[in-house]
């Protein structure tokens, strides 16, 4: 070991720095949702915080079928697009991981980019390029060009996510099912599938939680009645502050909170 | 089992032509668009007027602001990472993952509470007798810098956390041997290894920025426009196509020119330091 007789003060501002400083920043990271998840129990008419006291008033003005039915209709077409975009994206990402990985690297390598291409542009500038284009096929935006758009913007996570799991396969595994006289359908349903199935949990997982935040896409895609939930948020909160949003963040944080568990109790064993 | 993959692959590769290629290259061709056939009129329109060029340069600015904000706070929690031990890693990991997985609406709706007249900084500082009546940060651009600083901080975390775990202790160890002291071990060791998770972070935070349009709209307001409002506004109040297709494609390549710069910098080897 070095000699311990160096100056003691650049360690100690080390650790300050690092122990003293990073715990501020997770805080910072994390007290916002705290925030709003305290927020909304309020019993105040306002945004004040911290609150002067608690109770579930805003909770129950938003169970309230009469006052909150715009929001209960918003809630539940978010809920019908996150569905069928992850729905879609099984059907076009799941074949799509499983052929690439019985294909050659090079050839990989040159059609992948152009598979997570959508991961990286901005789903603003995309969801502009879809309603040009459908208003020239003579499409009107509804709720299935909203779901077309998320599964074009959001099947790349549902790949990527199930390609990781591909990677790591052994082909012996499906070959061997092959030979031992199994169909394709059989070594698909009985062998590949189920091995997929944590990065396809995954990738689900993430195609509904980012189906259910969009606003860019839904922006413009999506007609008059089918208003999404994020929308509807971003209306309450332009016209009137209304503190029910509180009580949709509060639930949409404890929906957050739950899967993740669920999601480290299913995923977590196969990383060990 | 080396062939024959390639159908199973074809329905992915149509939709991403069809449904993403042929978009992108119709917005294109869609901006060059005028009365009278092609004309670079609508980007002469953008860049002849001073109020769109303005807000082109706000949003330069704000993208490189957060991206300077997320490093000051994501690298310290990089650290903290790194002398932590196995609980207290998945413990960051966890913490970081809450924030990135909730919506982003009710992240900008927790920043309005906190930057409000009536909100915890307020209160705080006239608390501390700072200042002498409640104060709002909302529609001011130090506190959108606040609030997506704090919405794209896991999108820095993660890479950076991605490399530590997999960087093997002996590698500060040696440094410590030799008589390195920590800042020394900080800058010469642990930086040029989480270079390319700050590259990466710097990416997917200045692309972030670049299309939060609810976070913009409500924390900025509307003195401070960025160019996503710039664009909902040209389609949803103007109607005019083709302009707001111009300032997408500027968006675009503005994005894609950092992206580019970025990607080449990371292959840089003595840049990044693995030869």
């Amino acid at each position: 070991m070095a000699d311990r007789r160096e100056n003691p003060i650049p360690g100690l501002l080390y650790k300050l720095f690092v122990f003293g400083f990073g715990t501020f920043a997770v805080i910072y990271l994390v007290a916002p949702i705290v925030i709003a998840l305290t927020m909304s129990f309020t019993s105040g008419q306002t945004l004040k915080y911290p609150p002067e006291g608690f109770s579930l008033r805003w909770y129950e003005a938003l169970l309230d079928p009469v006052r909150s039915a715009t929001e209960h209709a918003a809630a539940f077409n978010s809920l019908k697009i996150a569905g069928l975009a992850v729905l879609g994206s099984l059907l076009f990402a799941v074949p799509a991981t499983i052929g690439m990985s019985r294909m050659r690297k090079g050839t990989v390598g040159a059609i992948e980019p152009l598979l997570l291409s959508p991961l990286v542009l901005p789903s603003l500038v995309y969801g502009l390029a879809a309603l040009i284009v459908a208003n020239f096929v003579g499409l009107q935006p509804s709720l299935w060009l909203t779901v077309a758009g998320h599964v074009v913007v959001f099947g790349p996570l549902m790949y990527r996510a199930a390609s990781v799991v591909a990677q790591g396969l052994n082909p012996s595994l499906a070959e061997a099912s092959t030979v031992m006289g199994a169909s394709w359908f059989t070594t698909l349903r009985r062998v590949t599938l189920p091995l997929l199935m944590p990065g396809i949990l995954a990738g689900a997982f993430l195609v509904f939680i980012q189906s259910l935040d969009n606003v860019s896409i839904s922006l413009f895609l999506a007609d008059a009645q089918t208003t999404v939930l994020p929308l509807r948020m971003f209306a309450l909160i332009e016209e009137s502050l209304d503190v029910r949003v509180a009580a949709i963040s509060g639930i949409l944080i404890g929906l957050t909170l739950v899967v993740m568990l669920v999601a480290r109790r299913v995923l977590a064993p196969r990383q060990a | 089992m080396k062939a024959g993959g390639f159908p199973y692959v074809i329905p992915m590769l149509l939709l991403s032509v069809a449904f993403f290629a042929t978009p992108l290259a119709v917005l294109v061709g869609y901006s060059f668009t005028g009365s009278e056939g092609p004309t670079l009129a609508n980007y002469g329109h953008f860049f002849g007027d001073a109020f769109n060029f303005r807000v082109l340069v706000n949003t330069a600015r704000l993208g490189l602001e957060t991206v300077l904000a997320t490093t000051l706070l994501g690298v310290p929690i990089a650290l903290l990472y790194w002398h932590s031990g196995k609980t207290a890693r998945q413990v960051i990991i966890f913490l970081t993952l809450i924030p990135m997985l909730t919506s982003n609406v009710v992240r900008t709706f927790a920043w309005i509470v906190i930057l409000g007249r009536q909100g915890p900084i307020s209160e705080a500082l006239l608390g501390l007798g700072l200042i002498g009546r409640p104060m709002s940060l909302m529609f001011t651009e130090l506190g959108l810098v606040m609030a997506m600083c704090q919405i794209d901080l896991p999108l820095i975390i993660l890479p950076l956390v991605a490399i530590l775990s997999r960087t093997p202790v002996q590698y500060t160890e040696a440094a410590q041997v030799s008589g390195a002291g920590p800042w020394r071990i900080f800058v010469t060791v642990l930086i040029p290894l989480m270079l390319p998770g700050l590259l990466a972070g710097w990416i997917l935070v200045f692309a972030s920025t670049s299309s939060s349009f609810v976070t913009q709209a409500v924390i900025g307001g509307a003195r401070n426009v960025y160019v996503p409002q710039l664009i909902y506004r040209e389609v949803g109040t103007l109607f005019d196509w083709p302009l707001a297709s111009a300032i997408a494609v500027v968006l675009l390549l503005s994005t894609g020119c950092l992206l580019v710069a970025m990607t080449m910098i990371s292959r840089h080897r003595r840049l990044v330091g693995h030869g």
